[in-house]
Protein backbone atom coordinates (compact mmCIF):
# COMPACT_ATOMS: atom_id res chain seq x y z
CA UNK A 1 0.00 0.00 0.00
CA UNK A 2 2.97 2.53 0.51
CA UNK A 3 6.04 1.65 -0.76
CA UNK A 4 8.82 4.36 -0.23
CA UNK A 5 12.61 4.17 -1.32
CA UNK A 6 15.66 6.42 -0.52
CA UNK A 7 13.60 8.97 0.61
CA UNK A 8 15.28 12.47 1.54
CA UNK A 9 14.64 15.55 2.99
CA UNK A 10 16.75 18.26 4.08
CA UNK A 11 15.75 21.91 6.05
CA UNK A 12 17.83 25.17 5.65
CA UNK A 13 18.06 26.97 9.38
CA UNK A 14 19.03 30.05 10.34
CA UNK A 15 19.47 33.14 8.89
CA UNK A 16 21.65 34.52 6.34
CA UNK A 17 25.24 34.11 7.10
CA UNK A 18 24.62 31.38 10.10
CA UNK A 19 22.80 29.08 7.84
CA UNK A 20 22.94 25.22 8.43
CA UNK A 21 21.35 22.29 6.46
CA UNK A 22 19.76 19.70 8.77
CA UNK A 23 18.78 16.79 7.02
CA UNK A 24 15.42 15.61 8.79
CA UNK A 25 15.26 12.55 6.49
CA UNK A 26 18.23 10.75 5.25
CA UNK A 27 17.49 7.83 3.18
CA UNK A 28 14.34 6.02 4.69
CA UNK A 29 12.71 3.09 2.91
CA UNK A 30 9.91 1.17 3.56
CA UNK A 31 7.15 -0.66 2.68
CA UNK A 32 3.30 -0.85 4.49
CA UNK A 33 1.06 -3.66 3.65
CA UNK A 34 -2.56 -3.43 3.13
CA UNK A 35 -4.65 -3.23 6.40
CA UNK A 36 -1.68 -3.09 8.91
CA UNK A 37 -1.36 -0.37 11.35
CA UNK A 38 2.14 0.88 10.93
CA UNK A 39 4.17 2.45 13.46
CA UNK A 40 6.74 5.05 13.11
CA UNK A 41 8.29 5.49 16.54
CA UNK A 42 11.28 7.67 17.72
CA UNK A 43 12.03 10.55 19.72
CA UNK A 44 11.29 14.23 18.91
CA UNK A 45 12.88 15.65 15.74
CA UNK A 46 13.62 12.05 14.49
CA UNK A 47 12.37 12.60 11.08
CA UNK A 48 8.99 11.01 11.86
CA UNK A 49 6.64 14.45 11.18
CA UNK A 50 8.84 15.34 7.95
CA UNK A 51 8.65 11.55 6.71
CA UNK A 52 4.56 11.92 7.17
CA UNK A 53 4.22 14.93 5.93
CA UNK A 54 6.07 14.55 2.52
CA UNK A 55 4.08 11.43 1.76
CA UNK A 56 0.95 13.00 2.57
CA UNK A 57 2.43 15.31 -0.74
CA UNK A 58 2.82 18.56 1.90
CA UNK A 59 6.36 18.87 1.53
CA UNK A 60 8.20 17.61 -1.83
CA UNK A 61 11.03 15.18 -0.94
CA UNK A 62 14.22 16.40 -1.86
CA UNK A 63 15.40 12.64 -3.20
CA UNK A 64 13.33 9.20 -3.38
CA UNK A 65 10.67 7.60 -5.16
CA UNK A 66 7.27 6.29 -3.09
CA UNK A 67 3.73 4.99 -4.22
CA UNK A 68 0.99 5.67 -2.16
CA UNK A 69 -2.25 3.50 -3.14
CA UNK A 70 -0.86 3.03 -6.17
CA UNK A 71 -0.33 6.74 -7.12
CA UNK A 72 3.11 7.84 -7.58
CA UNK A 73 4.11 10.83 -4.99
CA UNK A 74 6.17 13.05 -7.28
CA UNK A 75 4.04 12.30 -10.73
CA UNK A 76 0.65 12.80 -9.33
CA UNK A 77 0.48 14.37 -5.82
CA UNK A 78 -3.23 15.16 -7.35
CA UNK A 79 -4.01 10.99 -6.97
CA UNK A 80 -2.27 10.47 -3.96
CA UNK A 81 -4.57 12.99 -1.97
CA UNK A 82 -7.41 11.42 -2.74
CA UNK A 83 -6.45 8.13 -1.76
CA UNK A 84 -5.20 9.24 1.11
CA UNK A 85 -6.29 11.22 4.71
CA UNK A 86 -3.96 12.94 6.97
CA UNK A 87 -4.42 13.67 10.93
CA UNK A 88 -1.87 16.50 11.36
CA UNK A 89 -0.08 16.84 15.38
CA UNK A 90 -1.87 19.27 17.21
CA UNK A 91 -5.15 19.16 15.93
CA UNK A 92 -7.27 20.77 13.40
CA UNK A 93 -10.68 22.11 15.06
CA UNK A 94 -11.53 25.48 15.19
CA UNK A 95 -12.94 26.79 18.15
CA UNK A 96 -15.82 28.25 16.74
CA UNK A 97 -16.77 25.52 14.14
CA UNK A 98 -19.06 22.50 14.85
CA UNK A 99 -18.28 19.24 14.34
CA UNK A 100 -20.96 18.52 11.76
CA UNK A 101 -19.57 21.54 9.71
CA UNK A 102 -16.17 20.96 9.74
CA UNK A 103 -17.19 17.16 8.87
CA UNK A 104 -19.53 18.74 5.67
CA UNK A 105 -16.91 21.18 4.82
CA UNK A 106 -13.99 19.19 4.80
CA UNK A 107 -15.82 16.06 2.59
CA UNK A 108 -16.92 18.74 0.07
CA UNK A 109 -13.30 19.92 -0.51
CA UNK A 110 -12.65 16.71 -1.37
CA UNK A 111 -15.15 17.58 -4.77
CA UNK A 112 -17.59 15.70 -2.92
CA UNK A 113 -21.42 16.92 -3.65
CA UNK A 114 -23.59 18.83 -0.99
CA UNK A 115 -26.19 15.82 -0.02
CA UNK A 116 -23.52 12.94 -0.39
CA UNK A 117 -20.91 15.18 2.24
CA UNK A 118 -24.18 15.76 4.53
CA UNK A 119 -25.01 11.76 4.55
CA UNK A 120 -21.30 11.18 5.11
CA UNK A 121 -21.11 13.20 7.66
CA UNK A 122 -24.01 11.86 9.61
CA UNK A 123 -22.07 8.03 9.10
CA UNK A 124 -18.94 9.42 10.87
CA UNK A 125 -20.92 10.94 13.54
CA UNK A 126 -22.08 7.58 14.36
CA UNK A 127 -19.15 5.81 13.99
CA UNK A 128 -16.99 8.06 16.05
CA UNK A 129 -19.66 8.94 18.46
CA UNK A 130 -19.94 12.24 18.35
CA UNK A 131 -23.60 12.62 17.17
CA UNK A 132 -24.87 13.90 20.28
CA UNK A 133 -22.82 16.86 20.31
CA UNK A 134 -22.49 17.37 16.86
CA UNK A 135 -24.20 20.63 16.68
CA UNK A 136 -22.19 21.81 19.45
CA UNK A 137 -19.35 24.26 19.22
CA UNK A 138 -15.93 22.55 19.24
CA UNK A 139 -14.51 24.56 22.28
CA UNK A 140 -16.53 22.86 24.14
CA UNK A 141 -15.51 19.22 23.19
CA UNK A 142 -12.91 17.45 25.43
CA UNK A 143 -8.98 16.73 23.86
CA UNK A 144 -10.46 13.22 23.06
CA UNK A 145 -13.46 14.44 21.31
CA UNK A 146 -11.46 16.85 19.68
CA UNK A 147 -9.33 14.31 18.08
CA UNK A 148 -11.68 11.99 17.16
CA UNK A 149 -13.33 15.11 15.05
CA UNK A 150 -9.66 15.47 13.45
CA UNK A 151 -10.08 11.43 12.76
CA UNK A 152 -13.64 11.80 11.19
CA UNK A 153 -12.45 14.73 8.91
CA UNK A 154 -9.21 12.39 8.16
CA UNK A 155 -11.32 9.51 6.76
CA UNK A 156 -14.36 11.13 5.33
CA UNK A 157 -13.41 10.57 1.79
CA UNK A 158 -13.07 7.15 2.61
CA UNK A 159 -9.11 7.22 2.16
CA UNK A 160 -7.00 4.03 1.60
CA UNK A 161 -4.68 5.05 3.69
CA UNK A 162 -4.22 7.04 7.05
CA UNK A 163 -1.45 8.97 7.92
CA UNK A 164 -2.19 9.60 12.19
CA UNK A 165 0.68 12.48 13.14
CA UNK A 166 1.45 11.49 17.37
CA UNK A 167 -2.80 10.94 17.33
CA UNK A 168 -2.65 10.35 21.41
CA UNK A 169 -0.51 13.06 22.18
CA UNK A 170 -2.13 15.24 25.01
CA UNK A 171 -4.91 12.42 25.58
CA UNK A 172 -5.61 11.28 29.21
CA UNK A 173 -5.11 7.60 29.41
CA UNK A 174 -8.76 6.70 28.74
CA UNK A 175 -9.67 8.90 25.87
CA UNK A 176 -5.82 7.34 24.56
CA UNK A 177 -7.20 3.57 24.81
CA UNK A 178 -10.85 4.54 23.24
CA UNK A 179 -8.70 6.18 20.36
CA UNK A 180 -6.48 2.70 19.61
CA UNK A 181 -9.97 0.91 19.41
CA UNK A 182 -10.94 3.48 16.64
CA UNK A 183 -7.69 2.89 14.85
CA UNK A 184 -8.32 -0.80 15.35
CA UNK A 185 -11.63 -0.36 13.81
CA UNK A 186 -10.59 1.61 10.85
CA UNK A 187 -8.38 -1.21 10.26
CA UNK A 188 -10.51 -4.17 10.67
CA UNK A 189 -12.12 -2.58 7.95
CA UNK A 190 -9.36 -2.35 5.39
CA UNK A 191 -7.91 0.63 5.94
CA UNK A 192 -4.07 0.83 6.00
CA UNK A 193 -3.01 2.81 8.86
CA UNK A 194 0.46 4.58 9.14
CA UNK A 195 0.86 6.48 12.71
CA UNK A 196 4.45 8.02 13.96
CA UNK A 197 4.73 7.83 17.46
CA UNK A 198 6.83 8.69 20.74
CA UNK A 199 5.39 6.47 22.85
CA UNK A 200 6.61 2.75 23.18
CA UNK A 201 3.22 1.81 24.64
CA UNK A 202 1.66 3.02 21.94
CA UNK A 203 3.75 1.57 19.40
CA UNK A 204 3.66 -1.79 20.89
CA UNK A 205 0.05 -2.05 22.26
CA UNK A 206 -1.26 -0.69 19.04
CA UNK A 207 0.67 -1.44 15.88
CA UNK A 208 1.07 -4.70 13.79
CA UNK A 209 4.83 -3.09 12.56
CA UNK A 210 6.79 -0.27 13.59
CA UNK A 211 9.75 1.05 12.06
CA UNK A 212 12.27 2.81 14.52
CA UNK A 213 13.78 6.00 13.12
CA UNK A 214 16.53 8.13 14.94
CA UNK A 215 17.96 10.96 13.27
CA UNK A 216 16.08 10.69 9.99
CA UNK A 217 17.26 7.26 9.60
CA UNK A 218 15.99 3.48 10.30
CA UNK A 219 17.10 2.14 12.61
CA UNK A 220 15.29 -1.09 13.37
CA UNK A 221 12.08 -2.32 11.19
CA UNK A 222 9.40 -5.29 12.35
CA UNK A 223 6.91 -6.53 14.42
CA UNK A 224 7.01 -5.32 17.86
CA UNK A 225 8.14 -8.90 19.39
CA UNK A 226 9.99 -9.43 16.24
CA UNK A 227 12.31 -6.24 17.57
CA UNK A 228 12.45 -7.47 21.39
CA UNK A 229 13.24 -11.03 20.52
CA UNK A 230 15.91 -9.22 18.66
CA UNK A 231 17.56 -8.11 21.96
CA UNK A 232 19.49 -10.49 23.82
CA UNK A 233 17.11 -12.87 25.87
CA UNK A 234 16.77 -10.85 29.13
CA UNK A 235 17.71 -7.10 30.76
CA UNK A 236 19.00 -7.21 34.05
CA UNK A 237 19.06 -3.45 35.45
CA UNK A 238 21.52 -2.88 38.55
CA UNK A 239 20.17 0.08 40.16
CA UNK A 240 23.87 1.76 41.46
CA UNK A 241 24.35 5.07 42.99
CA UNK A 242 27.57 6.59 41.82
CA UNK A 243 29.98 3.69 41.13
CA UNK A 244 27.89 3.14 37.07
CA UNK A 245 31.48 3.82 35.23
CA UNK A 246 33.40 1.22 37.47
CA UNK A 247 30.46 -1.15 37.47
CA UNK A 248 30.39 -1.34 34.01
CA UNK A 249 34.07 -2.10 33.81
CA UNK A 250 33.79 -5.09 36.04
CA UNK A 251 30.91 -6.41 33.32
CA UNK A 252 32.75 -5.60 30.39
CA UNK A 253 33.76 -8.62 28.26
CA UNK A 254 32.29 -11.36 31.03
CA UNK A 255 30.75 -14.24 28.62
CA UNK A 256 27.65 -14.05 30.01
CA UNK A 257 26.70 -10.24 29.18
CA UNK A 258 26.31 -9.92 25.40
CA UNK A 259 25.89 -6.04 25.63
CA UNK A 260 25.91 -3.30 28.33
CA UNK A 261 24.72 -0.05 28.42
CA UNK A 262 25.33 2.84 31.38
CA UNK A 263 22.41 4.82 31.54
CA UNK A 264 20.47 7.28 34.05
CA UNK A 265 18.51 4.21 35.77
CA UNK A 266 21.80 2.52 36.15
CA UNK A 267 23.80 -0.14 34.37
CA UNK A 268 21.98 -2.40 32.11
CA UNK A 269 22.96 -5.92 31.04
CA UNK A 270 22.19 -7.75 28.09
CA UNK A 271 21.77 -11.42 28.72
CA UNK A 272 20.30 -14.60 27.13
CA UNK A 273 19.19 -16.11 30.46
CA UNK A 274 18.19 -13.74 33.23
CA UNK A 275 17.96 -16.46 35.59
CA UNK A 276 21.76 -18.13 35.16
CA UNK A 277 23.22 -14.70 34.66
CA UNK A 278 22.13 -12.94 38.28
CA UNK A 279 23.86 -15.27 40.65
CA UNK A 280 26.93 -14.18 38.71
CA UNK A 281 26.13 -10.76 38.35
CA UNK A 282 25.48 -10.54 41.98
CA UNK A 283 28.96 -12.52 43.20
CA UNK A 284 30.84 -9.81 40.60
CA UNK A 285 29.08 -6.74 42.33
CA UNK A 286 30.29 -8.31 46.03
CA UNK A 287 33.27 -8.55 44.57
CA UNK A 288 33.82 -5.76 43.47
CA UNK A 289 32.30 -3.98 46.44
CA UNK A 290 30.14 -2.35 44.27
CA UNK A 291 27.22 -0.34 46.37
CA UNK A 292 24.05 -1.01 44.32
CA UNK A 293 20.19 -0.53 45.46
CA UNK A 294 18.55 -2.71 42.99
CA UNK A 295 18.47 -5.53 40.42
CA UNK A 296 15.59 -6.00 38.49
CA UNK A 297 14.98 -8.45 35.65
CA UNK A 298 12.72 -8.08 32.74
CA UNK A 299 12.13 -9.51 28.92
CA UNK A 300 13.31 -6.21 26.64
CA UNK A 301 10.56 -3.64 25.91
CA UNK A 302 10.91 -1.27 22.93
CA UNK A 303 12.95 0.74 24.84
CA UNK A 304 15.81 -1.81 25.12
CA UNK A 305 15.68 -2.20 21.26
CA UNK A 306 16.04 1.19 20.84
CA UNK A 307 18.83 1.67 23.47
CA UNK A 308 20.59 -1.29 21.78
CA UNK A 309 20.29 0.10 18.33
CA UNK A 310 21.01 4.08 19.53
CA UNK A 311 22.58 4.07 22.37
CA UNK A 312 19.97 6.09 24.17
CA UNK A 313 16.96 5.67 26.15
CA UNK A 314 13.51 6.90 24.31
CA UNK A 315 12.48 7.62 27.75
CA UNK A 316 14.92 10.46 28.87
CA UNK A 317 13.59 11.97 25.83
CA UNK B 1 -15.28 25.70 -12.42
CA UNK B 2 -13.85 23.53 -9.42
CA UNK B 3 -11.88 26.67 -8.58
CA UNK B 4 -14.86 28.79 -8.38
CA UNK B 5 -16.84 26.31 -6.20
CA UNK B 6 -13.61 25.61 -4.05
CA UNK B 7 -12.98 29.07 -3.25
CA UNK B 8 -16.81 29.61 -2.54
CA UNK B 9 -16.68 26.94 0.30
CA UNK B 10 -13.65 28.48 1.81
CA UNK B 11 -15.46 31.65 1.20
CA UNK B 12 -17.97 30.63 3.57
CA UNK B 13 -16.13 29.17 6.25
CA UNK B 14 -14.32 32.20 6.73
CA UNK B 15 -17.68 34.05 6.82
CA UNK B 16 -19.55 31.54 9.04
CA UNK B 17 -16.52 32.15 11.35
CA UNK B 18 -16.55 35.89 11.36
CA UNK B 19 -20.31 35.42 12.08
CA UNK B 20 -18.89 33.41 15.39
CA UNK B 21 -16.73 35.38 16.33
CA UNK B 22 -18.56 38.97 16.87
CA UNK B 23 -16.11 40.85 19.16
CA UNK B 24 -13.86 41.22 16.20
CA UNK B 25 -16.43 42.65 14.32
CA UNK B 26 -17.17 45.30 17.00
CA UNK B 27 -14.09 46.20 17.11
CA UNK B 28 -13.94 47.18 13.23
CA UNK B 29 -16.68 49.25 13.90
CA UNK B 30 -16.27 51.25 16.54
CA UNK B 31 -12.95 53.11 15.94
CA UNK B 32 -13.96 54.26 12.61
CA UNK B 33 -17.10 55.44 14.26
CA UNK B 34 -15.19 57.27 16.98
CA UNK B 35 -13.22 59.53 13.96
CA UNK B 36 -16.64 60.05 12.86
CA UNK B 37 -17.97 61.44 15.63
CA UNK B 38 -14.69 62.89 17.40
CA UNK B 39 -12.65 63.95 15.11
CA UNK B 40 -14.90 65.01 11.72
CA UNK B 41 -16.33 68.21 13.62
CA UNK B 42 -12.68 69.80 14.14
CA UNK B 43 -12.42 69.28 9.86
CA UNK B 44 -15.15 71.87 8.83
CA UNK B 45 -12.73 74.76 10.26
CA UNK B 46 -9.60 73.10 9.08
CA UNK B 47 -10.74 71.93 5.66
CA UNK B 48 -12.47 75.80 5.34
CA UNK B 49 -9.43 76.26 2.69
CA UNK B 50 -10.32 73.77 0.65
CA UNK B 51 -13.60 75.33 -0.16
CA UNK B 52 -15.33 73.26 2.65
CA UNK B 53 -18.57 75.12 4.12
CA UNK B 54 -20.46 73.09 5.68
CA UNK B 55 -19.91 69.95 8.25
CA UNK B 56 -21.61 68.31 4.68
CA UNK B 57 -18.90 69.77 2.38
CA UNK B 58 -16.29 68.36 5.44
CA UNK B 59 -17.85 64.48 5.35
CA UNK B 60 -17.75 64.62 2.27
CA UNK B 61 -14.17 65.02 1.93
CA UNK B 62 -13.35 62.80 5.12
CA UNK B 63 -15.57 59.87 5.28
CA UNK B 64 -13.49 58.37 1.73
CA UNK B 65 -10.40 58.80 3.80
CA UNK B 66 -11.62 56.94 6.76
CA UNK B 67 -13.17 54.83 4.55
CA UNK B 68 -9.55 54.37 2.68
CA UNK B 69 -7.30 54.01 5.75
CA UNK B 70 -9.74 51.15 7.23
CA UNK B 71 -10.03 49.11 4.40
CA UNK B 72 -6.05 49.40 3.99
CA UNK B 73 -5.37 49.17 7.55
CA UNK B 74 -7.63 46.09 8.49
CA UNK B 75 -6.40 44.70 5.13
CA UNK B 76 -2.54 44.65 5.86
CA UNK B 77 -3.03 43.14 9.25
CA UNK B 78 -5.27 40.47 7.93
CA UNK B 79 -2.09 38.07 7.66
CA UNK B 80 -2.05 37.59 11.11
CA UNK B 81 -5.24 35.69 10.75
CA UNK B 82 -3.60 33.57 7.85
CA UNK B 83 -0.71 33.12 9.93
CA UNK B 84 -2.78 31.89 13.14
CA UNK B 85 -4.98 29.68 10.99
CA UNK B 86 -1.78 28.18 9.51
CA UNK B 87 -0.02 27.21 12.82
CA UNK B 88 -3.44 25.56 14.02
CA UNK B 89 -3.44 22.60 11.57
CA UNK B 90 -6.57 24.23 9.93
CA UNK B 91 -4.93 25.01 6.43
CA UNK B 92 -2.85 21.96 6.86
CA UNK B 93 -6.18 20.25 6.58
CA UNK B 94 -7.55 21.51 3.14
CA UNK B 95 -3.92 21.27 1.90
CA UNK B 96 -4.11 17.35 2.29
CA UNK B 97 -7.56 17.95 0.22
CA UNK B 98 -7.29 18.21 -3.76
CA UNK B 99 -8.51 21.70 -3.38
CA UNK B 100 -7.61 23.89 -5.55
CA UNK B 101 -4.63 25.77 -4.25
CA UNK B 102 -5.40 28.88 -4.98
CA UNK B 103 -9.11 29.01 -3.88
CA UNK B 104 -7.27 28.12 -0.52
CA UNK B 105 -6.07 31.85 -0.34
CA UNK B 106 -8.78 33.69 -2.34
CA UNK B 107 -11.69 32.53 -0.67
CA UNK B 108 -9.98 33.69 2.70
CA UNK B 109 -9.01 36.93 1.03
CA UNK B 110 -12.65 37.59 -0.26
CA UNK B 111 -14.18 37.25 3.23
CA UNK B 112 -11.76 39.51 4.62
CA UNK B 113 -12.71 42.05 1.36
CA UNK B 114 -16.79 41.24 2.03
CA UNK B 115 -16.07 41.81 6.14
CA UNK B 116 -14.64 45.40 5.56
CA UNK B 117 -17.39 46.79 3.10
CA UNK B 118 -20.45 45.85 5.15
CA UNK B 119 -18.16 48.09 7.55
CA UNK B 120 -17.23 51.09 4.93
CA UNK B 121 -21.48 50.39 4.31
CA UNK B 122 -22.23 51.22 7.90
CA UNK B 123 -19.77 53.69 8.44
CA UNK B 124 -21.57 55.65 5.21
CA UNK B 125 -24.66 54.90 6.83
CA UNK B 126 -23.75 56.51 10.11
CA UNK B 127 -22.30 59.46 8.30
CA UNK B 128 -25.92 60.67 6.48
CA UNK B 129 -26.79 61.89 9.72
CA UNK B 130 -24.44 64.34 9.74
CA UNK B 131 -25.39 65.56 6.70
CA UNK B 132 -23.02 64.04 4.38
CA UNK B 133 -25.05 63.04 0.70
CA UNK B 134 -23.72 61.00 -2.41
CA UNK B 135 -24.49 60.23 -5.54
CA UNK B 136 -25.51 56.38 -5.10
CA UNK B 137 -23.86 55.32 -8.69
CA UNK B 138 -20.60 57.10 -7.55
CA UNK B 139 -21.10 55.60 -3.90
CA UNK B 140 -20.90 51.54 -5.83
CA UNK B 141 -17.65 52.64 -7.96
CA UNK B 142 -16.37 54.49 -4.86
CA UNK B 143 -16.87 51.11 -3.08
CA UNK B 144 -15.34 48.76 -6.26
CA UNK B 145 -12.38 50.93 -5.70
CA UNK B 146 -12.31 49.89 -1.75
CA UNK B 147 -12.95 46.75 -2.23
CA UNK B 148 -9.91 46.45 -4.90
CA UNK B 149 -7.88 48.29 -2.46
CA UNK B 150 -8.74 45.75 0.43
CA UNK B 151 -8.23 43.04 -1.56
CA UNK B 152 -4.80 44.36 -2.57
CA UNK B 153 -3.90 44.95 1.27
CA UNK B 154 -5.08 41.41 2.34
CA UNK B 155 -3.09 39.70 -0.74
CA UNK B 156 0.28 41.79 0.47
CA UNK B 157 -0.39 41.32 3.98
CA UNK B 158 -1.05 37.71 3.12
CA UNK B 159 2.59 37.59 1.06
CA UNK B 160 4.50 39.39 3.52
CA UNK B 161 3.32 36.90 6.28
CA UNK B 162 4.27 33.89 4.73
CA UNK B 163 7.47 35.45 3.69
CA UNK B 164 8.30 36.31 7.53
CA UNK B 165 5.78 33.74 9.72
CA UNK B 166 6.83 35.49 13.19
CA UNK B 167 3.85 37.65 14.75
CA UNK B 168 6.17 39.46 16.33
CA UNK B 169 8.69 40.59 13.39
CA UNK B 170 5.47 40.81 10.83
CA UNK B 171 3.71 43.57 13.11
CA UNK B 172 6.46 46.23 13.05
CA UNK B 173 6.98 44.88 8.77
CA UNK B 174 3.62 46.01 8.27
CA UNK B 175 3.89 48.98 10.21
CA UNK B 176 6.93 50.11 8.43
CA UNK B 177 4.73 49.53 5.21
CA UNK B 178 1.35 50.98 5.89
CA UNK B 179 2.74 54.22 7.75
CA UNK B 180 4.62 55.93 4.72
CA UNK B 181 1.90 54.69 2.93
CA UNK B 182 -0.94 56.38 4.65
CA UNK B 183 1.07 59.59 5.44
CA UNK B 184 1.65 60.39 2.05
CA UNK B 185 -1.99 59.45 0.61
CA UNK B 186 -3.99 62.16 2.04
CA UNK B 187 -5.78 59.64 3.72
CA UNK B 188 -6.88 62.34 7.18
CA UNK B 189 -6.42 65.57 5.57
CA UNK B 190 -6.05 66.18 1.68
CA UNK B 191 -2.67 66.57 0.14
CA UNK B 192 -4.22 69.95 -1.44
CA UNK B 193 -3.62 71.23 2.16
CA UNK B 194 0.26 70.02 1.48
CA UNK B 195 3.46 71.64 0.57
CA UNK B 196 4.28 71.24 -2.98
CA UNK B 197 7.57 68.85 -2.16
CA UNK B 198 4.97 66.43 0.03
CA UNK B 199 2.23 66.67 -3.25
CA UNK B 200 5.66 66.05 -5.35
CA UNK B 201 6.43 62.96 -3.28
CA UNK B 202 3.11 62.04 -2.93
CA UNK B 203 2.09 61.92 -6.10
CA UNK B 204 4.66 58.39 -6.46
CA UNK B 205 1.83 56.34 -3.80
CA UNK B 206 -0.58 54.48 -5.54
CA UNK B 207 -2.90 55.19 -2.92
CA UNK B 208 -2.81 59.10 -3.12
CA UNK B 209 -4.38 58.22 -6.27
CA UNK B 210 -6.98 55.75 -5.08
CA UNK B 211 -7.76 58.11 -2.19
CA UNK B 212 -8.30 61.33 -4.02
CA UNK B 213 -10.20 59.16 -6.82
CA UNK B 214 -12.19 57.84 -4.00
CA UNK B 215 -12.68 61.10 -2.27
CA UNK B 216 -13.40 62.59 -6.06
CA UNK B 217 -16.37 60.43 -6.28
CA UNK B 218 -17.87 60.86 -3.12
CA UNK B 219 -17.54 64.96 -3.95
CA UNK B 220 -19.65 64.46 -6.98
CA UNK B 221 -16.34 64.76 -8.98
CA UNK B 222 -16.26 61.53 -11.22
CA UNK B 223 -14.83 63.24 -14.04
CA UNK B 224 -11.71 63.88 -12.32
CA UNK B 225 -8.36 62.24 -13.49
CA UNK B 226 -7.66 60.73 -9.94
CA UNK B 227 -10.80 58.64 -10.76
CA UNK B 228 -9.67 56.16 -13.59
CA UNK B 229 -5.63 56.58 -12.83
CA UNK B 230 -7.01 55.38 -9.44
CA UNK B 231 -8.80 52.90 -10.66
CA UNK B 232 -6.07 51.73 -12.92
CA UNK B 233 -3.60 51.32 -10.49
CA UNK B 234 -5.62 50.03 -7.99
CA UNK B 235 -6.70 47.59 -10.76
CA UNK B 236 -3.14 46.65 -11.24
CA UNK B 237 -1.78 46.37 -7.75
CA UNK B 238 -4.72 44.33 -6.87
CA UNK B 239 -3.75 41.78 -9.53
CA UNK B 240 -0.20 42.07 -8.60
CA UNK B 241 -0.39 41.39 -5.22
CA UNK B 242 -2.93 38.29 -5.33
CA UNK B 243 -0.94 37.07 -7.93
CA UNK B 244 2.07 37.24 -5.98
CA UNK B 245 0.17 36.01 -2.68
CA UNK B 246 -1.29 33.06 -4.69
CA UNK B 247 2.07 31.86 -5.99
CA UNK B 248 3.76 32.00 -2.48
CA UNK B 249 1.05 30.09 -1.11
CA UNK B 250 1.46 27.34 -4.12
CA UNK B 251 5.40 27.40 -3.37
CA UNK B 252 5.13 26.92 0.04
CA UNK B 253 2.35 24.22 0.14
CA UNK B 254 2.86 22.20 -3.20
Amino acid sequence: MIEVKGLRKSFTLGKRRKTRSVEAVRGVDLSVAEGEIFGFLGPNGAGKTTTARILCTLLEPDDGEAVIAGADLRKDPGAVRTRVGYVPQGGTTTDEITAREELVLQARMYGIGKAEAVERTEKALAAFELTEFADRQCKTYSGGQRRRVDIAMGIIHEPKVLFLDEPTTGLDPQSRAHLWDEVRRLRDQGMTVFLTTHYLEEADALCDRIAIIDHGEIVALGTPSELKHGVAGDVVTVGLNGSGPRAAELFDGRDYVRKLELGDDGLRLYVDDGSTAMPQIMRVLDGGDIHFDTVEVHRPSLDDVFLTKTGRSLRDK
Amino acid sequence: MKFLRDTWLVYQRQLLLVWRTPARLVIGFVQPIAYLVLFAPLLKTALAPTGAQTYADAYRIYVPGLLVVLVLLSGFFSGFGLLGELRSGVIERSRVTPAHRTALILGRAFSEVTVLMGQAVVITVVALPFGMTVQFGWLLLAYVMLALMALMACALSYAMAMLIPSPAALGPLINSVSQPLSLLSGVLLPLTLAPGWLVTIAEWNPIYWTTNGTRALFTGNPGDSSVWVGMLVVVALAALTVTWATRMFARQVR
